[in-house]
């Protein structure tokens, strides 16, 4: 198949974003060589330059929305909508990295190579319109993503984190590529249209194969977002990782990882709906059950702010078993809200374990408010967000994303939407907790606290603005939340 | 009427300006923040005034409206106010002020922080009174939560931690089942404004079956029977109030439990009038429950301020008893008594705390003969203890005889029951001053106390002579409320024919297409319904 040259640029159009990425990720391994020991920190700025390159070049590809490769990638407003979670999730993360990787002694050009090597490859996940694309992408931001993981070399914690990552995603993409080949076998294609439209064609009698393969699945992106029952490897793997690795592997990864189970699971087996839909109830009410309940036990923010996350992932699953394009336009405005607020909080607590990360207990975190009134108030600000307070980006997500789904009028619906109202109450309690650390409890006497460094600031600010913005005004974002959804549907 | 149209979002957001302000301020200017703090609030009670003069008491409509969209078509910022709301506003704008006043020696420490903090509760308060949208409601409704959990949290006392977290829990507990309510309501109606809801179940537009009229109902009313609060909900009122610093002791009890009772008021009754009228004979048994309860509970205090909180249960049991006896006269002495509660029972925790700021104590048993070192001090506290009793003709009176007198017309026992209340509060109070107050002076160290200062008697006199006001000029309040409460009792006989009439409809229909089956029923809503039935 010969393609013409417009063609061609119209590909590359499509797909700059990743372009855009993978060139700076490319440019940071080249250049850095050549840089001294001491400069290292410039590759940072480097990584942050592609990366807001890459946030623009999103809108380059936005305005020609269309099929790119021979459709193995979609630009549609639905991938548009992740592109700029995942980007801007990334450019935070970076943010929050330049005077981390400084303090801790581990200030290399490859961190931030990987950083956008990993965006990447979240990007074609968001944007894949076929199995095996998905899957090289999958693979992309996983492998740069367990190196990050273990990025700080001396500390055991880390390396533990680190192979412990490795080994279960490893695990876990062989589920989810032999899933791919079920699918394969039982459909006669990997795209999703054609998918679709065997599976349409098939009507009620789903070839059990293919069922088979779509579990398959679930457990591969399942682990990915990490959801109950493949939860179990998270919170180790959040708290030992180098925090600003963790604020992005909590946040970008399962954007993307939802944007590809949504296509896979409402587009190619839409038709199977009631068929998969236990899988997602079930799932739902173990996760938030097992994040709330597993997080109230714990005394390390860094380690609790993990199993919130998981409870996260929780919720969202409520609005994604709704399966209705308000409860997709519900999932991609709780992911925006979502991210904000996590990689807002993880920021926080990267400033505040200082270096060695030594101050991650809930003791050192005692009587902060009195110390660093603004960073306190920022930390409040997430945790409300995340417990649901309104006022904030996360009482909306919540509130669409129950509204989504009682809209559904399925009794077992309603059932999820009690159960995870009665979690977001029992969550109220550890975030409030931390709250009461660092405003109700007497100043620890050893705490020095140290400047906020200005990347970190302009970080702070942006998850603080963005999280007042959503809750405040989210009409806008809500919109495009509601027109990816529809164009996710339309096709 | 253009010249009102932004009053109402004037009198809500003043407070915020005067944070503004706070923030400007260096945190170690302490004699300014307490000023701008008052100047802000006195504005806004002077602002607030204005309502009075712009209300029409003839219109049953909603007034001072303003709306505009805010998040796409469903949700709006939409306010206004009618009888109901209107004095509930000037309380809150009333009692604030008092509050700074009353925190001005007492509160040392993080001083810019703790008046910021009344000053968004204050706001959260007064939106949550003039929201006509559910949503707006729901916002308000929430964030004023967070700075009392500060002003308790930070502020309190011994326990104040505990008492917090319990507060805030328990309150979220109840609201967020109320969200669940307020959604599917959308759903069903399509909007979250209040009057176009009240609207479509008037003319039968929009109309629930049974069972879930009654879950709908449920959901609320346990939000507000949480915030009241009800028997057996009231667990975390004695801890909240005992470990709350003075000012927060005075906006909860003053303002904060109005929000559960104004709640069902203006919610649970016009809305879901049918599960209301099924669901009163358990709401009347256990509002004169915790009628006897509280007062039982709070003759045997050996604290004073836990002795104060638990009067809240006994006087709020009056309130809930006189909404759940759909009487016109009833609800206007539930309305009055709420006010009244407020500005008793504020001033109960404004005299509670003088006596604190003095003896850093709550004890009674440290007390004792106070009269006689502060005898202008304690002969006011005597004056708002009579007030609370429902001395006539004092404020507290006029509340309780209405509320008896319109619940009578219904129903004999509750009344007589309810009445055994106001003779116990006559023991638990007038006893509590006595030992306090009365006989020799028992320990050594009250001798010396020094009596009222001119800010004491200030805040104290204002008080009192409030008291007296709504005691002997009660009409002018009444008068007020009388079209709206009437306008709220006819909304409720209209919803519940047109939902009468659209569940036969429905019924017929359903009967058309498939008319072997019996109605059913699901198991969770027969047993709801099994508790509720009379």
């Amino acid at each position: 198949m010969i393609s013409s040259f417009a063609e061609q640029v119209t590909n590359l159009q499509r797909l700059a974003p990743e372009l855009v990425l993978c060139f700076f990720g490319i440019l940071i391994m080249v250049v850095d060589p050549f840089v001294g020991a001491a400069r290292k920190k410039s590759m940072g700025w480097l990584g942050l330059v592609g990366s807001v390159v890459a946030l623009v070049s999103i809108r380059c590809a936005g305005v020609n929305p269309g099929a790119a490769y021979s459709d193995l990638m979609r630009v549609d407003r639905f991938s548009v909508f992740v592109h700029y979670i995942v980007v801007g999730a990334a450019i935070l993360a970076i943010l929050g990295s330049l005077n981390y990787l400084e303090d801790e002694g581990i200030q290399r050009g490859e961190f931030y190579a990987l950083i956008l090597f990993a965006t990447a490859g979240m990007g074609i996940m968001a944007g894949a319109n076929e199995l095996i694309t998905a899957f090289v992408g999958l693979e992309m931001s996983s492998i740069a993503t367990y190196v990050l993981v273990g990025f700080r070399r001396r500390a055991l914690k880390s390396n533990e984190a680190s192979l412990k990552y490795f080994l279960l995603g490893s695990f876990a993409t062989a589920f989810f590529l032999y899933g791919i080949a079920m699918v394969y076998g039982a459909t006669g294609s990997t795209k999703m249209d054609a998918v679709q439209a065997v599976l349409r064609g098939a009507g009620s009698s789903v070839p059990a194969i293919a069922m088979l393969g779509l579990a398959l699945i679930f457990v591969g992106l399942g682990f990915k977002v990490v959801i109950a029952p493949f939860q179990i490897y998270g919170p180790d793997v959040y708290e030992g990782a180098p925090t600003p690795v963790t604020a992005l592997l909590a946040s970008a990864p399962k954007a993307a990882t939802f944007a590809l189970m949504l296509r896979i699971f409402y587009v190619a087996f839409g038709s199977a709906g009631h068929l998969w839909f236990w899988a997602i109830w079930i799932s739902a009410v173990l996760t938030m059950f097992i994040g709330n309940l597993a997080a109230l036990a714990q005394t390390n923010v860094k380690r609790m702010l993990a199993y919130s996350s998981i409870a996260h992932a929780g919720y969202i699953l409520v609005a994604f078993a709704a399966s209705t394009d308000l409860g997709i336009a519900a999932v991609l405005f709780y992911l925006a809200a979502y991210v904000l607020m996590k990689v807002g909080a993880f920021l926080v607590v990267t400033h505040l374990g200082q270096q060695g990360e030594k101050r991650l207990e809930l003791q050192d975190y005692a009587g902060m408010s009195t110390k660093q009134p603004v960073l306190s108030a920022c930390f409040s600000l997430f945790l409300l967000s995340l417990l649901g307070l309104p006022a904030t980006a996360g009482f909306l997500g919540k509130f669409f994303a129950f509204q989504s789904a009682l809209d559904v009028r399925n009794p077992w619906i309603v059932w999820l939407v009690v159960i995870a109202a009665i979690n977001s109450v029992i969550g109220a309690y550890y975030y409030l907790r931390v709250i009461i650390a660092m405003y109700f409890w007497a100043p620890a006497q050893d705490y020095a606290p140290t400047a906020v460094a200005p990347a970190l600031t302009t970080a702070l600010v942006i998850a603080s603005a963005g999280t007042l913005y959503l809750g405040l005004l989210p009409g806008r974002i809500l919109t495009l939340a509601k027109a990816a959804a529809d164009s996710l549907a339309l096709r | 009427m253009e010249s009102h149209s932004l009053l109402l979002t004037i009198v809500t957001f003043l407070p915020l300006l005067g944070v503004l302000a706070l923030l400007c301020l260096r945190g170690q200017d302490h004699t300014w923040i307490r000023r701008i703090a008052l100047a802000a609030s006195l504005a806004e009670f002077v602002i607030s005034l204005f309502l009075l003069r712009g209300f029409d008491l003839s219109s049953a409509n909603y007034q001072f409206q303003e709306s505009h969209p805010w998040i796409g078509q469903a949700i709006h910022y939409h306010i206004g106010i009618d009888g109901i709301s209107l004095f509930l506003v000037l309380l809150t704008t009333f009692l604030t002020p008092l509050a700074i006043l009353a925190s001005w020696r007492s509160i040392h420490d993080r001083v810019k922080g703790f008046f910021i903090s009344l000053l968004v509760l204050e706001m959260g308060l007064i939106g949550v009174f003039v929201s006509l949208d559910l949503f707006l409601f729901f916002v308000f409704w929430e964030v004023m939560l967070i700075p009392m959990y500060f002003i308790i949290g930070i502020w309190g006392h011994e326990r104040r931690i505990y008492a917090a977290v319990k507060f805030i829990l328990y309150t979220m507990l109840g609201s967020i089942l109320m969200l669940l309510a307020i959604l599917w309501l959308y759903n069903a109606a399509g909007t979250f404004d209040l009057a176009s809801i009240e609207r479509m179940l008037q003319s039968g537009s929009l109309v629930f079956s049974r069972s879930t009229e009654m879950w709908l109902f449920l959901a609320f009313f346990f939000a507000f029977a949480i915030k009241v609060p009800l028997f057996p909900f009231h667990t975390w009122l004695p801890d909240a109030h005992t470990d709350a610093p003075t000012a927060g002791s005075v906006i909860l009890a003053g303002v904060m439990l109005k929000l559960g009772t104004y709640g069902m008021l203006r919610f649970c009754l016009p809305l879901f009038p049918d599960a209301a009228h099924r669901a009163a004979p358990v709401v009347g048994v256990l509002a004169i429950i915790g009628i006897v309860y509280g007062a039982l509970v709070a003759t045997v205090q050996r604290d004073l301020k836990r002795l104060v909180a638990y009067t809240s249960v006994s006087h709020l049991g009056f309130v809930v008893l006189g909404i759940f006896a759909f009487d016109p006269t009833a609800i206007q002495g539930a309305i009055y008594q709420m006010l009244n509660h407020g500005v008793s029972t504020g001033a109960l925790f404004l005299g509670v705390g003088m006596l604190y700021d003095r003896r850093h104590t709550h004890e009674i048993k440290e007390f004792g003969g106070l009269a006689s070192p502060m005898p202008v001090l304690m002969s006011l506290f005597l004056f708002i203890c009579l007030s609370s009793l429902a001395l006539p003709p004092l404020n507290g009176f006029i509340g309780e005889f209405l509320i008896l007198i319109g619940t009578f017309h219904h129903h004999h026992q509750w009344a007589s029951w309810a009445a055994s209340g106001a003779v116990l509060s006559a023991i638990y109070l007038l006893w509590a001053y006595q030992r306090v107050a009365l006989g020799e002076v028992t320990v050594e160290k009250n001798r010396k106390l020094p009596d009222a200062s001119r800010r004491e008697r200030t805040i104290l006199i204002t008080m009192a002579a409030v008291i007296i006001f709504m005691g002997v000029a009660s009409p002018l309040f009444t008068r007020r409320m009388a079209v709206s409460v009437d306008n709220t009792l006819q909304q409720m006989t209209r919803v519940q024919s047109a939902s009468r009439e659209g569940r036969a409809r429905l019924a017929a229909q359903a009967k058309a297409r498939n008319p072997a089956q019996p109605p059913s029923r699901g198991g969770f809503s027969a047993v709801a319904e099994r508790l509720v039935r009379p």
